[in-house]
């Protein structure tokens, strides 16, 4: 089957930057696909060249299996909902969801009934009449929310729409657009610098860095098996060894290890079978709730953290204390070099 | 074409585009302004002849030496800077108090009433303002009546009467014409100052006040310095429209000649339009060097 | 405290040449500028509308701004579409060209546009009067547009193309409404200002006589001067009206720019 979106060495240059860098991917029909990465990562970027914001130097974007590069963005089955919401500010709520389809010459009723059915969808059936500049910030994300599917695009862009809500309203709006795509089966893609809402909400994950994808894959995946240093540090809290550290180790090549499966234990105590075991001297413990997260500093200097469960007895140990990091042998996920 | 596919087609060639819309002003631009500049070099090389008063157009270099050699003429280009260079500084000082009074000590209705009240006067005609003044300077006039009230009148004689700066009557004295140029141009030093002044951040008044300054030790320290740009972009509006102006000399004027005037006087009755372009390539040059250094105090971004 | 009172007092002093002249034209006294004037009338302004040259003057005045604004607009207008967001090579120097006009003085315009009109032997007339003040009366409507412009934030036109509005409907419907309210101020201070346009007027105009060449002569040889005061107190309500309403028109207000 075709795919919805596919990324065939596609490159985009700024003068001396490659904001996106000979990037190659698909995004299948009906998932929910998350971008992530730091900023100036290129996921933007990648996102504006589906919409038809900008064309790529190199390669092509393809939808439905059709190159589109010729294609403007008006004539693309595909909607963005943007970071700000780009809501029109001299137009009410109703006359704003119904843009789509005045633009494309639906009768004011027809419209007008679809653009009141999409507000319903979006439980903002009694805000018609308002302006953008009456309503909250997070009423005003699903405005932009309906004004985007009322079109019933093949593909929903979606960038970074959560940043400006708090924390709790985040939290609401993850679950809402989550069964939101399950119900309508529309292909989401999703633009986040936050790794948490990536992993709870999409099915596939790509990392971006520099203008490259390090690794997609499914979130389980990804936080389990990262591919590089950079995927492991980014997703999760993981300490990295490059290979001096390894070598110094005594193990061969560089690997990296999640604060959880590591465990802080007495300086005499002698490490189980099928374990490593490293030095070291404590220098922070930070209370997180359930969990405590201890720093310790290795030989090296390098400093590496677990995380605790409130239920371990540390039975003395406290800042200062010289003490053993161990863990699994097993647990430790190998990296390709970087 | 439907309104679409042109419309498709312009977003596939936006350099066509970009032409379609710089074209016609371009265009005009080019013709009638570029074109007239370039006109006004190129007749500031050539010459008139002096038995048949014809400009004669071949390139010499003889108008400019006439510039600069001639006593009277240098003298005149002086006494136009030196007034540009007292009315900027008349304007900044006169301005300060208003400027700040209106950025950092007034409040939401004074402060829009004193945005409009600068303004006001800023929008309303030239030519009429300067004519206000040939009617408040004159003899019989206000201010006269005023000085004469309040017994002032001698301290005005006195000052009429002191060479350089004197004249026969305020309304025809370099004193005069002073104020009105002050006057004019007042609203373009305190709005730039008053808006540079606006952007010196709250936190950085109190963070000076926190570490023990005086209000008027933050003035000095914190706030004017900040100030500077805008005090250098209300400059350049002083500075190079006392130096271009002819009317105000004409209007309130005193015996001298002013560089604008001498402009005027000589494409008009002298017919020596030579002359008149090479001095008024003074003012052009005088400028551009006035907003080098300006940019250098940060005017550019306070503009 | 001092500030204060200097604020106040520097704000007066802006203000007492104009209200002077308005009070002048009301003097009964015909000669000399005397202070306090003697008595207040209203003959002066019947006078002055029975005068035919003042009439005459008042309507090329008229007919210069109205083809100047509308020239303007339309250039200015597009200039600004052009330059507003764009990048590419020379735009920079196509910024310091459309600021030209109005930082370098009046009569380096004036004296530039004689010197044209000399070297092509072309006669002052109408059209050069109005070839003079469209130049800088672009360049007005032209920093109003663009200033507008730049406020936009740009992901509305994406929006728009988004959901499927082409350039032309995007246009239509996204931008000239935002626009709209710059484009007009632009023009009507374009129109106050050529209205009021002396300075270059003078080296383009020959026998041509508008209101402020009018005003300008009088100055030199006044016949009745309370007239003169009269057309002073015409020219300041035609300026001041369309000034006025342009500043109006472009304050921010919440109905045109939704914060976040």
């Amino acid at each position: 089957m075709t795919a919805a979106i596919e990324f065939r060495g596609v490159s985009r240059v700024y003068g001396e930057v490659r904001a996106v860098d000979d990037v190659s991917f698909t995004v299948e029909a009906g998932e929910f696909f998350a971008m992530l990465g730091p900023s100036g990562s290129g996921k933007t970027t990648c996102l504006r060249l589906v919409a038809g914001f900008d064309t790529p130097n190199q390669g092509q974007v393809l939808l439905d299996g059709a190159d589109v590069s010729a294609v403007p963005p008006y004539e693309r089955n595909v909607n963005t909902v943007f970071q700000d919401y780009a809501l029109f500010p001299h137009m009410t709520v109703l006359e704003n969801v119904a843009y789509g389809p005045r633009v494309r010459g639906v009768a004011k009723s027809d419209r007008q009934a679809s653009a009141r059915e999409m507000l319903e969808l979006v439980q903002l059936g009694a805000q018609g009449d308002r302006r953008p500049a009456q309503l909250s910030g997070g009423q005003r994300q699903r405005v932009a929310l309906a004004r985007a599917l009322i079109n019933h695009p093949r593909v929903l862009l979606l960038d970074e729409p959560l940043g400006a809500l708090d924390l709790k309203l985040r939290e609401e709006m993850q679950i809402e657009l989550k069964s939101l795509q399950k119900k309508l089966g529309i292909t989401f893609v999703y633009v986040t610098h936050d790794q948490g809402e990536a992993l709870s909400m999409a099915d596939r994950v790509a990392v971006f860095n520099k203008g490259r994808i390090e690794q997609l894959a499914a979130p389980r995946e990804l936080y389990l098996r990262p591919a590089t240093a950079f995927v492991a540090r980014f997703v999760g809290s993981a300490n990295v060894a490059d290979s001096a550290l390894a070598q110094r180790m005594g193990l061969g090549a560089p690997f990296a290890i999640r604060a959880e499966n590591i465990d802080v234990q007495a300086e005499s105590v002698v490490p189980a079978p099928d374990t490593v075991s490293v030095p070291g001297a404590v220098v922070a413990v930070q209370f997180h709730g359930a969990a405590s997260r201890w720093q310790v500093q290795l030989e090296g200097g390098e400093v590496w953290s677990a995380l605790l469960p409130d239920s371990r007895r540390m039975n003395g140990l406290s800042v200062g204390s010289r003490v053993k990091l161990t863990w699994p042998r097993d647990a430790a996920v190998p990296l390709t070099p970087a | 074409m439907t309104m679409r596919a042109a419309s498709t087609f312009f977003w596939r060639r936006p350099y066509w585009y970009l032409a379609l819309l710089l074209v016609p002003p371009l265009l005009w631009f080019g013709t009638v302004y570029l074109g007239s500049l370039f006109a006004l070099l190129a007749q500031s090389f050539y010459a008139i002849d002096d038995f048949t008063a014809q400009i004669v157009r071949e390139p010499t270099l003889a108008t400019y030496r006439q510039l600069v050699t001639q006593p009277a003429n240098v003298d005149i280009v002086l006494r136009t800077v030196s007034m540009a260079v007292a009315v900027t500084i008349a304007c900044a000082l006169i301005a300060l108090p208003i400027a700040t009074y209106m950025a950092r000590h007034a409040s939401g209705r004074m402060k829009a009433l004193f945005y409009v009240g600068v303004m006001l006067p800023m929008w309303t005609s030239y030519l009429v303002k300067v004519y206000s003044w040939r009617l408040l300077l004159a003899k019989e006039g206000i201010v006269a009546w005023f000085l004469g009230k309040s017994g002032l009148s001698g301290l005005l004689d006195a000052l009429l009467a002191t060479p350089g700066i004197g004249g026969p009557s305020l309304s025809s004295s370099y004193i005069g014409m002073f104020l009105v140029f002050v006057y004019m141009w007042l609203p373009f030093m305190i709005l730039p100052m008053a808006a540079a002044l606006e952007r010196v951040p709250g936190s950085l008044i109190q963070a000076s006040a926190d570490l023990g300054a005086t209000p008027s030790q933050t003035f000095r320290n914190v706030v004017l310095p900040l100030a500077v740009p805008g005090i250098a972009a209300g400059s350049v509006f002083t500075f190079s429209l006392t130096l271009g102006d002819y009317i105000i000399p004409s209007v309130v004027g005193a015996p001298g000649y002013f560089i604008g005037m001498m402009v005027y006087v000589q494409q008009g009755t002298a017919g020596n339009i030579p002359l008149a372009a090479a001095f008024s390539v003074v003012p052009i040059l005088l400028i551009f060097v006035y907003l080098s250094v300006a940019r250098r105090f940060g005017a550019f971004d306070a503009l | 405290m001092l500030t204060r009172l200097g604020a106040f007092a520097g704000l007066a002093f802006m203000h007492i040449p104009v209200l002077v002249i308005i009070l002048y034209a009301f003097t009964t006294e015909d000669r000399t500028y005397q202070f306090p004037p003697p008595g207040l009338t209203f003959k002066w302004f019947e006078v002055a509308f029975a005068r035919s040259d003042i009439w005459q003057s008042l309507t090329l005045s008229l007919g210069v701004a109205a083809c100047a604004t509308t020239i303007a607009m339309i250039l200015g207008t597009l200039a600004a579409f052009a330059l507003a967001r764009t990048t590419f090579r020379g735009r920079d120097a196509l910024t310091v060209l459309f600021v030209l006009p109005i930082a370098l003085p009046g009569i380096v315009t004036g004296i530039a546009l004689l010197a044209v009109m000399t070297l092509g032997r072309i006669e002052p007339s109408f059209f050069t009067i109005v070839a003079g003040h469209a130049t800088f009366c672009l360049v007005i409507v032209y920093n109003n547009v663009v200033a507008r412009l730049r406020r936009l934030p740009s992901s509305w036109v994406e929006a728009s193309m988004d959901l499927g509005a082409d350039g032309a409907q995007t246009l239509r419907y996204v931008l000239l409404p935002q626009v709209a309210t710059a484009f007009l101020a632009g023009g009507m201070l374009a129109f106050a200002l050529s209205f009021d346009e002396i300075i270059v007027t003078i080296f383009t105009a020959g026998k041509e006589r508008t209101l402020p060449i009018w005003f300008f002569n009088e100055l030199f040889r006044p016949r009745d001067r309370p007239v003169t005061n009269v057309v002073a107190v015409i020219v300041i309500a035609v300026t001041l009206l369309p000034i006025v309403l342009a500043y109006y028109l472009t304050r921010p207000d919440d109905e045109h720019e939704t914060a976040r």
